[in-house]
């Protein structure tokens, strides 16, 4: 049982450390060929990100919206499905909570107009996950060319709705305002954390942590939807409706994924601008994927790539902050490329004797 | 007359880079290999081929140094899924993301720009020349052979029989004794060359790198790899109706016939309706994406 146990924690962190540590030599490279000192440079990332409370308070709004993002794929990877598509379900679900916003009176009081907005990014959301999920469930379409495919289509419809139909304020691409349903930041109740953008949503990302763990790990439906993605044919024998849970987890994810559109659209600006998702939700795809497709594993990686994200701008006076991205992709490949091969080489490792295990017949 | 023939050289001046991606599209995806990747194997031609340009001064030079960035991403896209038998799509992702970084940050470094690269020796004419100023671009007469070649080299030649096969059912080619991983390595590597080929044109016909001046035309190109059905010339012919919607609406621009936006969704419709099975169904190679344990 214990070597079980320390083999799945060797799973699971093992490939991390691995890429934690790759990331930071090609870090320093690429900070040796621009003149600095890497030291220096990342001392001043986190200086930057968790040395002071505005620092803090940037890296918790980021982390907020990555946390849906990443529950979103990782909702989608434990059902078997790739979802590529969290960017524009993201934009998406945004893109309602404005618009049902500014179509709400003005006097509403927010009690009503901040669930009605945030049902709302999640129906944008669904919508946007509800295809894909449909040209698999039904026509067999692989989600992935099929989400790819939808993100340009809906960014298209999303900045023609923007541009093309008077929505924006004039030469913006943003709405006016949605006075009914903001969202308090977060220095509304701690004044340290002023100017920064963390609101109220942050404590809807905990609870959607808390919700999706739920849901998988403990409601009948999480372990259909698992049972689906570990072995399809087999759960199709033992009696699952396995293209209804693969459309039932593009929706879900939908869902989750629109509904992070709330922390900026609610949030922090209070209204819809195009192009507010800016590759939070492709970068879903590593948070998920660091977090090994688990709720509580998707904040901390969430707040990982936070950090870098916000630190790129801590350290822009020193290297040009497109450092980042080389290491966001740097974590991502070394992830991919080291999780299989832990697996193997936990598998090629001599097995604990089996004698020593309890036998129960 | 005159508005025709415009329409078709724009045409084909739009086309060529898709041309270049797709086909290296086919090439990986018929040999088992996701190709997600093709926007970054372009955006990393399209930087090299200036970077080159910049130090020799010769756009030729920067043909061979964007092949060159195209084979070594492929290399990593190839070492990362058959070698460490990553996730395909995985690896598409971070290499994407990683080229657009590393443009952007040598972007810096060598030209000390956040937006463009200075403007460096290219094909054609610089500046807006005229129509026939296309063809000034060698590159096209290899863009447009590009596909009817790969279509040669899939169907006649013994390489292309193996990338068939070891996209269909690797097994089998394994039992013939035909390396399932070294065909697919050469695949992804060339692969990268082809599509580094599209970014090197954009690059050189436009006689500078701008922060990703690619944009997304390696998903089109791979829509059209979708389109066509992984077939050489149906890919190719996917890739000119995509570039002539293109074209059309440029010529008609501020006639409001059709939203620009509008008019930039049709790859990307046509796709979804292709992968839904309305205009026959689009069936990928076997062996698509998957593992060997």
């Amino acid at each position: 049982m214990r070597a079980a146990t320390s083999a799945a924690i060797e799973d699971g962190v093992l490939p991390t450390l691995t890429a934690l540590l790759v990331a930071l030599v090609a870090g320093d490279l690429l900070i040796l060929s621009y003149g600095q000192a890497p030291g220096e440079v990342w001392r001043l990332m986190m200086s930057g990100t968790w040395g002071n409370a505005y620092g803090i308070g940037q890296v918790l709004y980021k982390a907020t919206t990555l946390v849906f993002t990443g529950l979103s794929v990782a909702i989608g990877l434990r059902a078997g499905l790739f979802n590529i598509g969290a960017e524009s379900q993201l934009a998406a679900g945004g893109f309602c909570a404005a618009a049902l916003g500014l179509l709400l009176p003005t006097g509403m009081t927010p009690w009503l107009a901040i669930p009605m907005c945030l049902l709302a990014a999640m129906l944008g959301g669904a919508l946007v996950g509800f295809i894909p999920g449909v040209l698999r469930a039904r026509f067999g379409a692989h989600e992935v060319i099929a989400t790819i495919m939808l993100n340009f289509v809906v960014l298209a419809l999303l900045n023609w709705a923007i541009s093309a139909t008077g929505l924006a304020v004039p030469e913006t691409l943003h709405t006016p305002p949605v006075a009914s349903s903001s969202i308090p930041r977060l220095a509304a109740f701690f004044p340290v954390f002023h100017g920064s953008a963390a609101n109220g949503t942050i404590l809807l990302a905990l609870m959607a942590v808390t919700v999706s763990a739920w849901l998988l790990f403990r409601s009948r439906f999480g372990y259909e939807l698992r049972a689906t993605g570990l072995q399809p044919l087999a759960a199709e024998s033992a009696g699952i409706r396995v293209p209804r849970i693969w459309m039932m987890a593009m929706v879900l994810g939908g869902a989750v994924a629109g509904l992070g559109g709330s922390n900026f659209v609610l949030g922090y600006k209070n209204y819809f601008e195009d192009g507010f998702n800016g590759g939070a939700g492709f970068l879903g795809i590593a948070v998920a994927l660091v977090g090994r497709n688990n709720p509580f594993g998707v904040l901390l990686a969430a707040l990982f790539f936070a950090t870098l994200s916000q630190g790129g701008l801590a350290i822009h006076a020193l290297v040009p902050k497109q450092m980042v991205e080389v290491l966001e992709g740097i974590v991502i490949l070394a992830v991919a490329v080291s999780v299989p091969e832990v697996r193997r080489l936990l598998r090629a490792r001599p097995a604990p004797s089996a004698t020593t295990l309890p036998v129960t017949v | 007359m005159k508005l025709t023939l415009l329409l078709m050289l724009q045409t084909l001046r739009i086309a060529i880079p898709y041309l270049f991606a797709a086909s290296g599209g086919v090439l990986a995806e018929r040999a088992g290999i996701v190709s997600l990747t093709l926007e970054g194997f372009m955006l990393a031609g399209a930087f090299c081929a200036t970077l080159g340009s910049f130090y020799f001064g010769n756009p030729w030079a920067g043909v061979l140094m964007g092949l060159l960035g195209g084979c070594l991403f492929g290399a990593l896209h190839a070492v990362a899924t058959i070698r460490f038998k990553a996730d395909q799509i995985v690896s598409a992702v971070a290499i994407n993301l990683m080229v657009v970084g590393l443009t952007r940050f040598f972007l810096r470094l060598a030209f000390d720009s956040s937006s463009n690269s200075p403007r460096v020796a290219g094909f054609g004419r610089d500046g807006n020349a005229g129509a026939l100023a296309t063809f000034e671009n060698p590159l096209i007469w290899l863009g447009v052979i590009v596909m009817p070649a790969l279509a040669w080299v899939i169907t006649r030649t013994r390489f292309g029989l193996r990338v068939r096969a070891v996209g269909e059912k690797p097994e089998a080619a394994a039992t013939l004794g035909v390396s399932v991983s070294r065909i697919r390595y050469r695949a992804v590597i060339a692969s990268g060359a082809l599509a580094a080929l599209g970014g090197c044109y954009l690059a050189l016909d436009q006689h500078q790198f701008t922060d990703q001046m690619t944009a997304g035309r390696g998903f089109i190109a791979l829509a059209a790899v979708i389109v066509g059905r992984w077939m050489p010339i149906r890919a190719g012919i996917a890739c000119l109706l995509f570039a002539f919607a293109e074209a059309m609406q440029i010529q008609v621009q501020g006639a409001g016939v059709l939203p620009s936006q509008f008019v930039s969704m049709i790859p990307y419709v046509l796709t979804l309706v292709a992968l839904a099975g309305l205009v026959g169904r689009a069936v990928p190679p076997a062996a698509l994406g998957r593992v060997e344990g």
